[in-house]
């Protein structure tokens, strides 16, 4: 993975005490509330409904176990013990003092972390294939691309105040692991029938109250020129996004008032300033950088073979573990979705294991998912066994990635000052319900995505099962959508129609479910079975 | 206006600036410009030449428009002075600076400590801009 050099390291320990700076300066009333928000945000700090909650990034989702292990000490000295993995890949903690904020980006400057541009209208934190490096489908590894895009769009002076937030992801396979088409500006590493590699570039996406899927907006981008294309798209939107009403300030919204055509003129003509200006990172740059993701010495001459005779270890293989491109490898998948768990959650505890497990197993390398899981990316299948002892040990062996009691939900209204409705709680009685895993495998693969607001941290209108919490005149409601993707078949999930109570909305997953069973073809997945026979013969069977 | 900071070894120059859209119909009078947020700075490319304060308006800190409007005019060769007014914050300068800005007039007090800070705090930088810092990958690769 990237390591810094001196100037990477200065760059974050900079950043600590300009933010310790600015912390003093609020303390003492030289900056207001509503002029230290921006900056408290620009370095991940929100204030939720009860402390404050600081997000830490974890660019492109990789990190090894110094980090986690740092992860854990800040869980254990500053937080109740435990961390959040978010949709973002990244990680949060929900019970923060404002005065030990400064301090705690001083401990992850020590491991190489920060929380630089984690939340506020700024460039977020790249997102990629948690696979990246490790899967057998990918042309090559995205990460130095994400790597080099972090660096150019860290505290870039043009576009730190910005519209609105602004999210890019990065991948290299034709299978989506990481919504890209949900995201600002989305990249896909391809090659050109010249094998010269470049990106489709896709534009204007993203969830919230006005959800749109990114069009794309370039079919083939050299990828050198990368850092130009993007600063022409950003300088396009920061020019002529509106100002006034927040909830129209995303890119997506001038991408669909302007047009797709004529966003793509603006841009393109803006490129042509961009490259003249040669701001572009040079190859040499880009190999320096590549080289700190150069495969790891995967032993040769392994076995493939898998001892399958405990049952319960057989059961997770089938589901947790994934192909690697690596022979005698396998990428093992580790579920923070244990029933009457929370999604994402996870005690500074296993947060040591995990960090054991990855340096004795796995390179040293994990990673975290935008399905709020950890990933061991390049386990010998003979280590599969020992790995799984472990996990199951610690209560991290849940066997449901992708099935339906493996729900992303946001922290909702028991953290989170947006929030309209909980969404924990409901996460939690839909996979009670779905507890028998006999049933969840009849079930299959299918991806509940539930959000407290139409923020949309949730994901919902990704969801194959989509769930919104809204406030109905002072009490909790629940609307049902489905049909949603988040997958390379991208696609906005509809609402069914009424809402739900709390107890309803359950049994209407439920009806939805059971309807999807009694009328599939063989080989269907839940979202085959919808996309063929379409809302309404759901609708009968939700709302009778 | 509370205070004034400026970078430039020339004599202030003091005349006052009229509206962008003023001096368009009428271009060749004036030397001094005022640019709201949401003007198109590139209406004055032709004229760079004649023009010796350009002010950039920043009507609330959140509103970045200004950043990208200076970045055009000293892409396009202005070199007379930018200066950013308005509600101009110590932790904007050091953006500001990078995008071209050589004058500031904060609607604040601005304590010129606070400033000199705030503009000396990161010894490099990630990315070309308008200004001469030499960006990191440059410094690696000699």
């Amino acid at each position: 993975m990237y390591r810094y050099d001196q100037y990477d390291q200065a760059m974050v320990d900079a950043r600590v005490e300009e933010f310790r700076d600015q912390t003093r300066r609020r303390i003492e009333g030289q900056l207001n509330d509503d002029q230290f928000k921006p900056l408290r945000l620009k370095n991940g700090l929100y204030l939720q409904l009860h402390a404050y909650m600081l997000r830490v990034a974890i660019p492109y989702g990789t990190f090894n176990s110094e980090q986690m292990r740092k992860l854990a000490h800040i869980a254990r000295t500053y937080d109740r013990g435990y961390g959040h993995f978010t949709t973002r890949q990244n990680i949060q903690y929900n019970w923060i003092k404002l005065d030990e904020a400064p301090d705690i980006l001083a401990e992850l400057a020590t491991v190489e972390m920060h929380a630089i541009q984690t939340s506020g209208e700024s460039i977020r934190n790249i997102s990629a294939d948690q696979y990246a490096g490790a899967a057998a489908d990918e042309i090559c590894d995205p990460r130095p691309w994400a790597e080099l895009l972090r660096q150019a769009t860290t505290f870039h002076p043009e576009f730190s105040y910005l519209p609105r937030k602004f999210k890019i992801a990065v991948i290299s396979s034709k299978e989506d692991r990481a919504a890209l088409r949900w995201h600002d500006c989305a990249l896909r590493i391809v090659r050109n029938a010249a094998g010269e590699e470049g990106f489709e570039v896709y534009a204007g996406g993203g969830m919230g109250r006005t959800p749109f899927i990114a069009y794309q907006i370039r079919d083939f981008l050299p990828a050198q020129q990368i850092f130009s294309y993007l600063q022409a798209i950003l300088r396009v939107w920061n020019l002529h996004a509106r100002r006034d009403n927040i909830h129209k300030q995303r890119m997506k919204i001038l991408v669909h008032e302007l047009g797709e055509v004529e966003f793509r003129r603006q841009v393109e003509e803006e490129f042509q300033t961009f490259l003249a200006l040669g701001t572009d990172f040079p190859q040499a740059e880009y190999d320096r950088i590549a080289e700190y993701f150069t495969p790891p010495p995967f032993e040769t001459g392994l076995s493939d073979d898998i001892d399958r005779s405990d049952p319960a270890f057989a059961l997770w293989v089938d589901q947790q573990v994934v192909a690697h491109k690596a022979p005698g490898y396998a990428i093992a998948n580790i579920s923070l979705k244990p029933i009457r768990g929370i999604a994402g959650d996870i005690s500074a505890e296993q947060m040591d294991i995990v960090a054991d497990l990855a340096e004795r197993y796995s390179f040293d390398d994990v990673r975290a998912t935008h399905a709020q899981n950890l990933v061991l990316p390049h386990v010998r299948k003979a280590d599969l066994y020992a790995v799984w002892q472990a996990l199951e040990a610690a209560g991290l062996a849940d066997a449901n990635l992708d099935l339906i009691t493996d729900i992303i939900a946001c922290p909702g209204l028991d953290y989170c000052s947006l929030a309209n409705a909980r969404s924990i709680p409901i996460a939690q009685k839909i996979a009670e319900r779905f507890e028998n895993m006999e049933r969840q495998l009849d079930i299959g693969e299918l991806k509940i995505k539930i959000s407290g607001c139409i923020n949309a941290c949730g994901h919902h209108h990704a969801g194959q099962i989509g769930i919104l919490g809204v406030d109905r005149k002072g009490t909790e409601n629940y609307q049902l959508l489905l049909g949603g993707s988040g997958a390379e078949d991208t696609s906005q999930a509809k609402i069914t129609g009424p809402g739900f109570d709390e107890a309803g909305i359950v049994d209407a997953v439920e009806r939805t479910v059971e309807r999807y069973r009694e009328i599939r073809e063989p080989g269907e997945r839940f979202l085959d079975t919808y996309r063929r026979v379409g809302l309404d013969a759901f609708k009968e069977a939700i709302y009778g | 206006m509370a205070d004034t900071f400026r970078y430039r070894d020339d004599a202030p120059h003091e005349e006052p600036a009229i509206t962008l859209d003023s001096f368009i119909e009428q271009p060749g009078g004036a030397s001094a410009v005022r640019v709201e947020a949401g003007d198109d700075v590139r209406l004055l490319v032709p004229y760079l030449d004649q023009l010796q304060l350009i002010e950039i308006a920043f009507p609330r800190f959140r509103d970045g428009r200004g950043f990208s409007s200076a970045r055009i005019l000293r892409e396009a060769g202005y070199t007379g002075e930018l200066r950013a007014e308005g509600d101009v914050l110590i932790d904007l300068l050091f953006f500001m600076r990078r995008c071209g800005f050589d004058s500031f007039a904060s609607q604040h007090v601005l304590n010129p400590d606070d400033v000199e800070a705030a503009l000396n705090r990161y010894g490099n930088v990630y990315q070309d801009a308008t200004d001469d810092a030499v960006p990191i990958w440059k410094l690696r690769h000699g």
